[in-house]
């Protein structure tokens, strides 16, 4: 239970504590426990990546972290021009592989533009789409995607998805953060390096993930940290500015989409104060003045924090086995 | 087998692969019992537009309307044509008495 009066402050941190205590962790994981010559960082030239990144350099040197930029046809061009400043900034190797030939291979685009198709008959190239969700704070509705596409003459229109459509653009885009992972791995391979994750614990915690993709991972330094914490460390290991304020962004389909209208029900510094509350035993009532919003608001929010993580606990799970192997612990399984 | 019975058969079957937990009532609430997710809605959305003929709006997606049997029963009874007497559940709409 919390000690001390819930206030915005609940999340400050000692960054120079924190960062010294993650890099250690980091040496003795990668070096230690993995006995891997040092790291790949999958840095998208978003805040998480980054910060990332840049614990890895503190803790291993920089000699030891190589930044992949994994491109495809619908990541923005800020994102290569932010981990390019990242990457310089850092003074880490990086190396620079677009995926768009390998996604268009396995049919990425071509499967999710027929899913579409099964809802809005006139999608086709030139354009844009993403999904989003109802709002989950003010209304009572299920969390059912809809799917917003705009024309190439700027006309937007937006549908509610239909179960196989909407089975068929989340199977389908999920290609991107597995093909991803799987460069990733190729690179930790090649040098006997160790894949470092990037998820924050507002993304870590609500499976803001995908299986395998994004989700899979070496070693999650800053799965502990609320996004707001992120920041914090962001400011304290130098990250560009640039990188500082841009607004979190999924970069995953062609229309600019924040992740509060795909999947968080407020912005990142709102629902940290909600999940840190919640996590805390606090009751909406005493949370609702700091946030904002009325106690009926939190009880909402806190709803979709269970939601969530009964719906995603299938991601964090490993293979279950019919018989155990007494020989390979449970957690040494992948 | 009335609107009541199928939808509770369509429930069964489809969110409790056949076997329903023991106890479970007409006004056992699906989200508080765990008995489906947003994809699970999903299907049963399908399932009610393409059994009862009638379109659900995005203001219609909420627990008021879907969430336990007894909701879903008035919600679709409040849907269908007013002649509507009888369901199969093996795929024909009896119409009329």
């Amino acid at each position: 239970m919390l000690t001390t009066v819930f206030s915005a402050d609940v999340l400050k941190i000692d960054a120079a504590a924190v960062s010294a205590d993650i890099e250690s962790k980091i040496r003795d994981i990668v070096l230690r426990q993995l006995h891997r010559k040092g790291v790949i960082v999958a840095i998208s030239g978003g805040i998480d990546s980054s910060v990332v990144a840049a614990l890895c350099s503190k803790a291993m040197g920089t000699e030891r972290v190589l930044g992949l930029m994994l491109p495809e046809a619908d990541s923005s061009p800020d994102s290569l021009h932010f981990a390019d400043q990242l990457a310089q900034s850092l003074g880490i190797r990086t190396h620079v592989q677009d995926i768009s030939a390998i996604l268009t291979a396995a049919g990425c685009y071509q499967r999710r533009d027929e899913a579409i198709r099964k809802v809005i008959p006139e999608y086709q190239a030139g354009y844009k789409c993403k999904l989003v969700l109802p709002d989950q704070v003010n209304g009572s509705a299920y969390p059912i995607f809809s799917v917003v596409v705009e024309s190439p003459q700027g006309e937007r229109t937006k549908v509610r998805l239909t179960l196989d459509s909407y089975l068929g653009v989340v199977a389908a885009t999920n290609l991107k953060q597995r093909t991803r992972k799987m460069m990733e791995y190729y690179y930790a391979d090649l040098f006997n390096y160790a894949v470092a994750g990037t998820p924050n614990r507002l993304e870590y915690d609500q499976g803001f993930f995908v299986k395998n993709g994004d989700g899979a991972a070496d070693l999650k330094p800053i799965a502990h940290l609320y996004k707001t914490q992120v920041y914090a460390l962001a400011e304290y290991l130098g990250i560009p500015q640039e990188i500082q304020n841009r607004a979190p962004t999924t970069d995953t389909y062609s229309l600019d989409q924040s992740q509060d209208e795909f999947y968080f029900p407020l912005p990142y510094d709102r629902m940290d104060l909600c999940l840190y509350a919640k996590n805390h035993g606090l009751l909406p009532e005493e949370v609702a003045s700091v946030v904002d919003l009325t106690a009926k608001q939190v009880a909402s929010v806190y709803h979709v924090i269970d939601s969530n993580r009964n719906a995603t606990r299938y991601l964090h799970r490993p293979p279950v086995l019919c018989e155990d192997v007494t020989e390979v612990p449970y957690e040494a399984r992948v | 087998m009335t609107l009541n019975e199928e939808l509770r058969q369509f429930v069964i079957d489809n969110f409790m692969f056949g076997k329903p937990y023991i106890g479970f009532a007409d006004d056992h609430s699906f989200i508080e019992k765990g008995i489906i997710d947003s994809t699970a809605v999903m299907e049963l959305v399908a399932f009610l537009e393409e059994r009862y003929r009638f379109k659900l709006q995005d203001q219609d997606l909420i627990p008021d309307n879907l969430d336990s049997i007894n909701s879903l029963t008035r919600f679709v009874a409040s849907r269908l044509p007013p002649n509507f007497a009888e369901v199969r559940y093996a795929g024909r709409i009896v119409l009329g008495t």
